[in-house]
């Protein structure tokens, strides 16, 4: 490998740190939904994929079954599917190296390796490593402490916790939320996760809405 | 074996088989406007659907209690373009107000 440059360093190694500061929003609103500090510890150690570890506890919070939760956490997770795609042609290993690769592929190595792209073909591996790995620890670590946090307060609804959690969906949403056309789209899933709700066992109406999303998706 | 230890494994086991899978099947099998087109949408239905879910309902009764006061604090955090944390926070902040003293 060669020399990394310090900017590639700087980048990540900030991004692992915010990011990974959320780990305690994950940890804690795990606990306040009835996962053990143990199975929080596990999904963020195994899964390590924010938006779908949110999405398991907070469909099992909500009542829902356990094939409703892994569905739901597994279509947020094709994502990471495709920047695997995506970086695989850049990293080329093979063996255990790309066992721990696709272990490390999210949102933020892929985009810092993307935002690398520009300064060279190394800069963008050592992004990817540094930001995966760099996320990794932070995301372990904080869950850890969120979890831990949480199961000493006892009550967590009086700290605000069952709140915290659609704040957070709804921090991961917003960025996304860039044209009409997705806005339009988060509304009606919206309007029709809240019309299933009396209707659906719990948790099912959350992953109708992925049909709404793929006939939007083949109609244009 | 309890629900909670089930989902664990599964969600476990299935996001590695997603992000694995990436790393090895061929580049052009999904190269279609159309996946990539969808693979945008389908996160916007499922969050804001877990938004919705988890702000106004208990099982499957729709409510309005002090969750929403938290996550109007949280709309307004975001149109102020405060960062993730100060979001998270402010919900919880105002949340847990209304919870204990109202």
């Amino acid at each position: 490998m060669s020399r990394v440059e310090a900017i590639t360093v700087r980048d990540s190694l900030s991004l692992s740190l915010t990011v990974g500061a959320y780990g305690i929003a994950f940890g804690a609103a795990s606990v306040a939904n009835g996962f053990s500090v143990l199975q929080s510890c596990l999904l963020s150690l195994l899964t390590f994929s924010g938006a779908s570890q949110f999405a398991v506890i907070g469909v099992l919070g909500a009542g829902g079954s356990a094939i409703s939760g892994i569905a739901t956490a597994s279509l947020l997770g094709i994502r990471n599917g495709l920047y695997g795609l995506i970086m695989a042609p850049h990293l080329k290993v093979k063996g255990f190296k790309r066992v721990i690769a696709a272990q490390i592929t999210i949102d933020e190595s892929t985009a810092i390796a993307l935002g690398a792209q520009k300064r060279s073909e190394d800069a963008m591996r050592h992004g990817f490593w540094l930001t995966g790995f760099g996320v990794f620890v932070f995301w372990n670590l904080f869950t850890l402490a969120g979890a831990v946090g949480a199961q000493a307060m006892g009550d967590t609804r009086a700290w605000g916790l069952d709140s915290a959690v659609p704040a957070a969906f709804l921090g991961l949403v917003w960025p996304r939320l860039e044209n009409n056309r997705y806005r339009a789209l988060a509304i009606t899933s919206v309007v029709f996760a809240l019309a299933m709700t009396p209707i659906l066992p719990a948790g099912l109406p959350i992953i109708a809405t992925a049909f709404i999303a793929i006939a939007v998706g083949l109609r244009r | 074996m309890s629900p909670f230890w089930i989902a664990v494994i599964g969600t476990s086991l299935i996001a590695f088989a997603l992000k694995y899978s990436g790393h090895s099947i061929p580049p052009q099998w999904l190269e279609h406007p159309k996946i990539a087109r969808i693979n945008a949408l389908i996160p916007i239905a499922l969050l804001s659907a877990l938004v919705a879910v988890q702000t106004f309902t208990t099982k499957t009764t729709v409510m309005i209690d002090h969750r929403l006061a938290g996550v109007s604090v949280a709309v307004i955090a975001l149109l102020l373009k405060a960062p993730f944390p100060v979001v998270v926070l402010s919900a919880a902040i105002t949340s847990a107000a209304i919870y204990n003293w109202i």
